[in-house]
């Protein structure tokens, strides 16, 4: 359905405004925690009235990647002898794609991950999977907000604000 | 599936199977073949193509963009679906055939070797990026891609069109030109390669028996063989006439494309 069309119960000015501006503030301080980078403002340039809910299809996108990634990896490493090579390419994988969205925090990590698996070290990389699975569930629980800001934005009759 | 009415050089022939309404600034688009195993670059990519107005086929693998153009089981002018791929857009790293991999079969085949090929990468190694262009890539992008990307790419590709009309057809990379602006191209230039032999990109389009991209006069040719390069130079003369956002008009295509290419 078109977002930007907007609801035509439009709320006051003020409240359009606050929402806006806890918005920014709440995206921003995504951007200073490190868990979104640059990427994702790109992304979300890509918006239009023609794509509305590209940024959040996207990000269902990844989220359905990577845990089926994470499933992958946790059962490589549960195997004996654990595939060092297969747990890589998934951590690859995974990197590449939160690379994609700016969700930096889990690509740093993927980095980490990936030495692990090159030296081999099986506690390395259950101490890594381990951070990657909460980091991405973070991730999800902040975008999910970011989203819900953006719907209350736009259900108020205004418009989402894009970050520079 | 209406023509257009082929007259004039400018206006290009309606052998692109739209479906769709020609748009009043000239409806033939660039078409993008993206090869990507990630389903969010893909994702990705598509989009960042298709807001620089192209029109994109997404596959999710080498053997697959293969296919799509027809260049699979080598049956020469096999099964080709008869949409012309302007250029394509691989990831490097993808399980079976690397992008590397593919970039070479398609140079190493004469119906195809004039598409620019751009690979795009996670990793920044530059003897990556080197032996990339050595074997023929038309650039180099390092993931994650973002719009400025994209959009340079389309410049150079418009550019590149030109430039290889007014060439003699041969399998010339095309590295990455860093100054010359399209714009420079005279008008009376561009038309006048369309009575110019053809290089082999039209023999991709055209599918004709004869795989080989030899020179040919246009008078013994429809002007439709040539009409994408008069798109190009045309397009390129007029500006960006479809800059900034896209809207499709047509979906349905493009979306049975998507279909007969996806997983």
């Amino acid at each position: 359905m078109p977002r930007f069309h907007g609801q035509s119960n439009h709320a006051p000015v003020d409240i359009v405004n606050q929402l806006q501006k806890q918005y920014v503030d709440y995206l921003t301080s995504l951007f200073h925690e490190g868990v979104l980078d640059d990427q994702f403002t790109q992304l979300q340039k890509l918006q239009d009235e023609s794509n509305p809910d590209f940024t959040v299809e996207v990000a269902t996108l990844f989220f359905v990647d990577s845990d089926k990634l994470i499933n992958n990896m946790a059962a490589a490493l549960e195997r004996s002898p654990v595939d060092f090579k297969q747990v890589d390419a998934d951590v690859h994988q995974l990197k590449g794609s939160s690379s994609s969205i700016g969700a930096m925090r889990v690509k740093n990590l993927c980095i980490t991950f990936r030495s692990f698996c090159e030296t081999q070290s099986y506690e390395g990389c259950l101490i890594c999977l381990q951070q990657v699975k909460n980091e991405c569930a973070v991730l999800k629980d902040k975008l999910q907000n970011l989203f819900r800001m953006e719907q209350q934005i736009v259900g108020a009759g205004g418009s989402v604000p894009l970050m520079d | 599936m209406a023509s257009n009415g082929l007259v004039s050089p400018q206006r290009r022939s309606s052998d692109q199977f739209d479906g769709g309404d020609p748009s009043p600034c000239g409806s033939e688009e660039v078409h993008v073949l993206a090869v990507d195993d990630s389903l969010v670059d893909r994702k990705v990519i598509e989009r960042l193509l298709k807001i620089t107005s192209c029109k994109v086929t997404a596959v999710d693998s080498g053997l697959r963009a293969l296919r799509f153009l027809g260049l699979d089981e080598e049956k020469t002018a096999g099964d080709f679906n008869g949409l012309k791929v302007d250029m394509i857009i691989t990831d490097y790293c993808m399980p079976g055939m690397t992008g590397y991999e593919l970039l070479k079969k398609i140079k190493e085949s004469s119906a195809l070797r004039e598409i620019p090929v751009v690979i795009m990468s996670s990793e920044n190694v530059l003897a990556r990026i080197d032996r990339c262009m050595e074997e023929g890539a038309e650039d180099f992008i390092v993931k994650p891609v973002k719009l400025s990307d994209v959009k340079r790419l389309r410049d150079c590709m418009t550019r590149d069109v030109g430039d290889r009309t007014s060439s003699d057809g041969g399998g010339t990379t095309h590295k990455r030109k860093l100054q010359e602006s399209f714009h420079e191209s005279p008008p009376s230039s561009i038309v006048s390669c369309a009575s110019s032999s053809v290089p082999a990109a039209s023999t991709t389009r055209s599918r004709s028996p004869s795989p080989s991209p030899s020179p040919s006069v246009s008078s013994s040719k429809p002007v439709t063989a040539t009409t994408d390069f008069d798109f190009m130079g045309f397009f390129s003369i007029r500006g960006k006439s479809n800059n900034g956002r896209h809207v499709e008009d047509s979906d349905q295509h493009l979306n049975r494309l998507k279909e007969e290419t996806v997983a």
